[in-house]
């Protein structure tokens, strides 16, 4: 319910009254704006989505045609590549490993991440300023710089080639970016609706399911995008971690298969697009939400 | 100013969250005050028991596999180690004095520097002024926000993959120059070791630019509408406006971008492995400081080695970081790495 209310927001919260007005008065209805505006924007999309779009028409052409012509569009359009890749017991074992890893590192961090956003944001203690600053350095150090010594760790641990050894070292390092979002959401729930639940005879704990979860929905939502989207994108760690085909996630699969039919050039494309469509889906589903987490996130 | 906005966000989080909390509290029942008051009594125990249940799953995951490895690394640096049995062969600072001394560490630290500065000045003007032209009321805006988020939304993986076969010398690229005219500018985009570094260059910035527009429009969704209606009413022109308000208001997302692109910067590997590959990385000009430690650790069997490499890659990237938090983002951070806004 709350996430509904919450997603048609505009992300500049404040002004929501105010430009409400304005549309009223000033506004009756929506102008077109400067032309030279959408000429630049057109280009900027253009160049941004041309790339991706080549991939997926790409798919649609045959080797011989991507051949004599690189840039050209399919003649005939060939659904064979697509099919062949969707038919693929290779592709579809690697969808449910990067699945797997993803839903259950989003889980991990999104419930983690609560927990110990919740109390960073509800509690006062002594250590609290120095666990907060502990989370905050986390966000410098992205995985790639430990990937040598968090191999180590997970070796001794005999996680290596098992998927559990790339959602641990997730979860881990999605807490800093989940702490970051979560505890301004946290803290700017009024203290008066927690008196009042204390008065109401709800226990803190209480407070934090009836109360604290659904009106922190929007941030919980934003946090498990980015989570979900960055366990789909990770290379890093499924390259050092994971060594038997049947164990990995779309990333690597698609380095893999690239390489393996590097002459079949049409096909790749087919396989790799693919496997960016369910972020790129699951990212237009939940765009206003990631637009809007990262604005709370900037006012810092 | 970055305290401004702040509070406002706050506000405004608060104004959303009151009305449907208040609902739900009026639908418990009342208490009666002494029990609020009995509670309270051993209120603290309690308290530190649920901050430790609350806090603890997640700490020991992150002193486990983050803070952890990389004392893990700083150990393992000291010793020649090829990753099996315990470490037994000391051999000091050797390690270190060795990838100092290495003339293709060199190599990889100065393409990370050339990243780095190239990173923020060519994506940094180009996203203030998109973001400028975009936060214009335009029909279709947020089908514009989605679609220049697209490149930043997909994986190194694929935007590698695609790339390298549209830039190969026989690719689209250079057969979309031809039709059009442009045969001139026909090259070998990816082998040439004088261009690749520029192709990269390209490549990185179509792939994060999306994400500075973003966020810079964020940033400048946040600043007040009044400020704008003050000084256009102070007939301001709309240059002015620019450069004297949004410019500098906009300035902690610009600053706190930089922070992101630098570490990105520093970090960077994936596009690298994946489009040159650790081998033709060398000879094409474009290896990082992470293709570097993966080659001679990991590849090379030699983790007392990477260990280091990682070790010297954590010191530059902290080093990087402290310095700029401590003179660029000396305000906008206040709340993020000190103790002062906690409250």
């Amino acid at each position: 319910m709350s996430a509904t209310t919450a997603g048609s927001r505009r992300p500049a919260k404040a002004r929501i009254g105010r430009s409400d007005r304005r549309d009223r008065h000033d506004r009756p209805k929506q102008e077109w704006g400067n032309p030279v505006t959408y000429f630049i924007a057109l280009l900027f999309i253009a160049v941004c989505v041309a790339p991706v779009l080549y991939i997926v028409v790409g798919g649609f052409r045959t080797n011989a045609q991507i051949t004599t012509s690189p840039a050209g569009l399919p003649n005939p359009w060939v659904i064979s590549n697509y099919t062949s890749v969707l038919t693929s017991v290779t592709f579809w074992g690697e969808f449910v490993n990067s699945l797997v890893v993803g839903l259950a590192s989003t889980l991990g961090i999104v419930v983690l991440g609560m927990m110990v956003s919740f109390v960073l944001a509800r509690y006062n203690f002594r250590l609290k300023g120095a666990m907060y600053t502990l989370f905050a350095a986390g966000l410098m150090f992205p995985m790639v710089i430990a990937i040598t010594p968090l191999y180590i760790v997970i070796k001794d641990l005999g996680l290596i080639d098992n998927l559990l050894g790339i959602i641990i070292p997730q979860i881990a390092f999605g807490l800093p970016t989940t702490v970051i979002i979560l505890v301004p959401f946290l803290r700017a729930i009024p203290k008066e609706i927690e008196e009042a639940a204390a008065l109401d005879g709800t226990s803190r704990l209480g407070f934090f399911v009836r109360m604290v979860l659904p009106l922190s929905l929007p941030g919980v939502v934003t946090v498990g995008i980015l989570a979900f989207i960055g366990s789909w994108n990770n290379y890093v760690l499924p390259l050092y971690i994971l060594n038997s085909q049947k164990n990995y996630t779309l990333p690597l699969g698609v380095q893999a298969f690239s390489s393996q039919y590097s002459t079949n050039t049409a096909q790749v494309l087919a396989f790799t697009s693919l496997a960016m469509l369910p972020a790129l889906i699951f990212f237009s589903i939940f765009q206003k939400r990631i637009v809007g987490g990262l604005t709370g996130a900037v006012k810092g | 100013m970055s305290d401004t906005l702040g509070t406002d966000a706050a506000i405004a989080r608060q104004s959303q969250g009151t009305p449907r909390a208040g609902g739900a509290a009026k639908s418990a029942p009342p208490a009666s005050p002494r029990a609020s008051v009995r509670r309270r009594g051993r209120g603290r125990v309690r308290m530190r028991l649920e901050i430790a249940v609350l806090s603890g799953p997640a700490i020991i995951m992150f002193l486990a596999f983050v803070i952890f490895p990389v004392v893990l690394a700083a150990y393992y640096g000291f010793y020649r180690w090829h990753g099996y049995g315990p470490a037994t062969d000391w051999v000091g600072l050797n390690n270190y004095k060795l990838i100092f001394t290495d003339p293709a560490f060199q190599q990889v630290l100065w393409h990370n520097l050339l990243i780095v500065v190239l990173s923020l000045v060519i994506q940094g003007p180009i996203a203030i002024v998109l973001a400028l032209l975009l936060n214009q009321r335009i029909r279709g805006r947020s089908v514009i926000r989605v679609l220049i988020f697209v490149p930043y939304v997909i994986s190194e993986v694929i935007v590698g993959t695609g790339w390298s076969l549209m830039l190969q010398a026989n690719g689209a690229v250079n057969d979309l120059l031809g039709h059009i005219g442009l045969g001139f500018l026909q090259n070998d985009w990816l082998a040439d070791p004088k261009l690749a570094i520029w192709t990269l260059m390209g490549i990185i910035s179509w792939k994060y630019i999306g994400f500075a527009v973003i966020l810079m429009l964020a940033g400048l969704q946040s600043i007040p509408d009044e400020l704008f209606e003050a000084a256009a009413i102070d007939g301001a022109t709309y240059w002015q406006i620019q450069r004297r308000i949004t410019l500098p208001l906009l300035g902690p997302t610009i600053r706190i971008w930089g922070f992101l692109s630098i570490i990105g910067s520093l970090q960077l590997f994936d596009l690298v492995y994946i489009i040159w590959g650790q081998y033709v990385s060398g000879t094409a000009g474009t290896s990082t400081m992470a293709i570097y430690m993966v080659a001679q650790g990991r590849d090379a069997g030699n983790f007392g080695y990477g260990s280091a490499v990682a070790v010297v890659m954590f010191l530059i990237s902290l080093v990087v970081a402290l310095i700029y938090q401590r003179f660029v983002l000396r305000r906008d951070l206040r709340g993020a790495v000190t103790e002062g806004e906690i409250r």
